[in-house]
């Protein structure tokens, strides 16, 4: 007779507090005000009097046990053995003390860690698994980030963008990176090629059928076996077909290119959340250094820091200089392609006599 | 750009071992060799110092030099969980195992991290043993959604990882067409602008859907985010089908003395033209003695100002929560942000927190009966309407809800009168 095997404890999602720096547990629900006092350091103080500082590093999100265990031993040695992870990967280390700060900092710096991605900086880049483990990606997450990082430290370390820049790509036009004040995507630009040998023993047909967006995908015979065929007419080279049907390979090494959309904005900080909007594609997925996306990106945010003003987000400027500026100011062209003509988006068309000039 | 020598080259995010551990000799990688330059920290680095380990890591090297050089993914999906559960891995077997065996099997398994993302070295330090034992030692911290991603496992190992790491209080996060795990922002912690609690907001929600989690069985994904306050910090409207944001329904506390300070150390046309003027409902006015006035009735809590005035402006004491249902990103018709469905609720007492599960229950049963396969609720509502899906979910509507009232007469309105009827009884009633 075989073993029982054991069964799952689930116990969801853990208690956060079991691992809190003590003085966030002592006056947890109880601060009354932040400031910053160098790029990279936070320092809240509580009602109670107690006061906290956070130094958030950037990290290669990708961590081993050597990292894990450098990183630790420092925040052993240095700050007092707690820390939190950001939504974009970065560790924050909090002390009790303002005199651990300085040491800290330098201790992880002589480790290759930067300190920064506060306020108004270019934070870390939010970003996917690409070619590293994901089962559909047009290119790759890690080696992208680690490309724009690098172009990027001094922003990272400094703040002195208008305000912060959350940065963001995605190896699919799912974009899994999110919404950004630039995001750089994947977008394909030719239709699926399908390996009409395994449609039928892979993909569940009514349900790939039903995924098109665009309805340009149905059901045929193709050399006496069941599979599907898709609407070159009518494909709008998305790649939803992909995941739920490996056999119809949206990726292509030429094809499959890369777009760059600014203006995304989660937060309702004076206007409200904002969705990223398209200014450039037709850009080459160029591993390992993704030199043509980069340099875009890096002329996008040159502009934008010396036209925007204090407070404004990528978005925010854009609004207040009108499209039609930002394309002249960043040299980019702009193209029948960046009209939207999916349903709903009339509403992004000028119903004014609204001209700047 | 220049690095500088590392002080000490053996405690360095650059350094590499010299002794190989790993039998396998390592592929050619000229390609992502030129990711290890540069100033950023290097995850190729990282990767190869794992390599120096053990020889599923020198075949992953190889299958992603591979990548970069034909510009291809070679990842497939497949079937792998654990006993009891459907969901939580994300399976991945290699197209090209004939050439990188070593990493045939590479599956990564989600692993919820603790609210608020916090951990001690020591709690670090053991998901990292305990990852190594079983897996390839590589972890991202974290994936979007906001698990701890323990990436590179065989089959057989990811049940003796998760039996380790389930016994010191870890479990698995979601896949598939499931809850998936949840985020909330630092909040209480360590934020002073925070309207709520959180943790107990993030835990009382994910944990009380633990089936939904495990077992995969609705129309599609369903995530809960949670943000102390309108800045949003866990993209929570974008990105979550039910997002939940504390804030504040008195008026904004004032530190009129700060407010003072601040003015005479910034100036006062900063403070006009970065506080005053940016306010989107012009609710600020400075006055002539260099305080503050706010139109609290007018104010829609964005947080600019509060922003900018760290010491003298805060959120207002009766607060609360924003539950907005329905963002996602572009598949199938095109983005959504959330829907505000409920304006405003206050979240103190045990009765709150039940009426906050129930509130999610109607709302997951709903759209588990009426949403079509692969159709996340907010793709649901754009095709049913709102009204329709607060009927579904028994909540009245709000002129909160609403950018405009409808600019279209095509609507039939022979039951109007009733329905103004209905309200005012509901109200009075």
């Amino acid at each position: 007779m075989t073993a029982q095997p054991r069964m799952p404890i689930e116990s969801g999602c853990p208690d956060g507090i079991q691992y809190m720096h003590p003085l966030m547990v002592r006056n947890f629900g109880d601060w009354k005000y932040h400031d910053r006092p160098r790029p990279g350091v936070l320092h809240h103080v509580a009602y109670s009097g107690d006061e906290i500082w956070t130094v958030r590093v950037g990290t290669q999100r990708q961590l081993g046990p050597y990292e894990i265990n450098l990183l630790c031993d420092i925040i052993d040695k240095y700050a007092d053995g707690h820390v939190r992870f950001t939504i974009r990967s970065n560790m924050e280390i909090m002390v009790d003390k303002r005199e651990k700060v300085g040491p800290l900092v330098q201790a992880l710096n002589d480790a290759g860690y930067p300190v920064g991605g506060t306020g108004n900086s270019v934070t870390m880049i939010s970003h996917t698994q690409g070619w590293l483990h994901c089962d559909i990606p047009g290119t790759d997450a890690s080696g992208v980030v680690k490309a724009l990082m690098d172009e990027l430290y001094q922003e990272f370390i400094h703040e002195d963008m208008p305000n912060r820049v959350h940065i963001t790509t995605s190896c699919c036009q799912i974009n899994c990176g999110g919404q950004g004040d630039v995001a750089i995507n994947i977008q394909h630009t030719k239709p699926p090629k399908i390996n009409h040998d395994l449609v039928a023993n892979i993909c569940e047909r009514p349900s790939v059928v039903a995924r098109c967006p665009v309805a340009a995908i149905r059901p045929a015979i193709v050399n006496g076996k069941p599979s599907l065929e898709v609407d070159e007419k009518k494909c709008i080279c998305c790649g939803a077909c992909y995941p739920p049907c490996p056999p119809m390979q949206i990726n292509d090494p030429e094809h499959s290119k890369l777009a760059i959309w600014v203006g995304g904005k989660n937060s309702n900080a004076r206007s409200k959340p904002m969705f990223h909007k398209l200014v450039a594609a037709g850009i080459p997925n160029n591993p390992p250094r993704w030199p043509e996306a980069a340099a875009i990106v890096k002329k996008i945010l040159r502009v934008y820091k010396e036209d925007a003003k204090d407070w404004e987000r990528v978005g925010d400027w854009v609004e207040r200089i009108g499209w039609p500026r930002f394309f002249e100011l960043t040299e980019l062209p702009f193209t029948k392609f960046h009209i939207d003509n999916w349903r709903g988006s009339r509403y992004t068309l000028n119903a004014s006599a609204h001209i700047r000039f | 750009m220049a690095q500088s020598q590392p002080k000490d080259p053996e405690r360095h995010a650059s350094y590499l071992p010299t002794e190989k551990r790993s039998t396998k000799p390592f592929h050619p990688t000229p390609m992502l060799d030129q990711l290890e330059t540069g100033p950023w920290p290097s995850f190729v680095t990282g990767l190869k110092r794992l390599a120096h380990n053990n020889n599923m890591m020198v075949d992953l090297l190889g299958q992603l030099e591979h990548s970069y050089k034909t510009r291809l993914g070679y990842w497939k999906g497949g079937t792998v969980s654990v006993f009891g559960y459907g969901g939580g891995i994300i399976p991945r077997f290699s197209e090209v195992a004939d050439k990188f065996p070593e990493s045939k099997e590479f599956h990564t398994l989600r692993v919820q991290p603790p609210a608020g993302n916090h951990y001690t070295t020591k709690i670090l330090r053991r998901l990292s043993d305990s990852w190594n034992k079983y897996g390839s030692g590589l972890i991202a911290f974290h994936g979007q959604t906001g698990n701890i991603m323990f990436i590179g496992a065989t089959t057989e190992n990811t049940q003796r990882f998760f039996d380790e790491i389930n016994e010191y209080g870890f479990d698995l996060g979601g896949a598939g067409p499931c809850v998936r795990t949840a985020q909330s922002c630092v909040g209480s912690a360590r934020c002073e602008q925070s309207n709520c609690n959180e943790h107990r907001i993030h835990r009382t929600l994910v944990n009380d859907f633990i089936d939904d989690m495990h077992r995969p069985a609705l129309p599609y994904k369903f995530k809960f985010k949670v943000s102390g306050c309108p800045n949003d910090c866990v993209n929570s409207i974008q990105r979550s089908d039910f997002a939940v944001i504390g804030t504040w329904r008195d008026d904004m506390q004032v530190d009129q003395a700060e407010v003072k300070a601040f003015v005479a150390g910034k100036g006062r046309k900063y403070v006009i033209d970065n506080v005053v003027a940016r306010c989107p409902t012009k609710a600020l006015s400075l006055n002539d003695d260099d305080t503050l006035a706010v139109d609290n009735r007018n104010c829609v809590r964005c947080m600019h100002c509060i922003n900018v005035m760290t010491r003298a402006l805060k959120p207002g004491k009766d607060k609360g929560v924003t539950i907005l249902i329905g963002g996602k990103r572009t598949l199938k018709i095109g983005d959504t942000f959330g829907t505000v469905v409920v304006p405003f609720m206050k979240l103190d007492t045990d009765a709150d927190y039940e009426k906050l599960k129930k509130l999610a229950h109607n709302v997951i049963d709903f759209w588990a009966e009426n949403g079509l396969e692969h159709e996340r609720c907010g793709e649901m509502i754009e095709r049913i309407g709102l009204v329709n899906f607060l009927e579904g979910i028994g909540l009245e509507v709000d002129p909160n809800m609403i950018v405009h009232p409808r600019t279209g007469s095509y609507v039939r309105m022979d039951g109007w009168d009733a329905e103004v009827e209905r309200l005012k009884q509901a109200k009075t009633g």
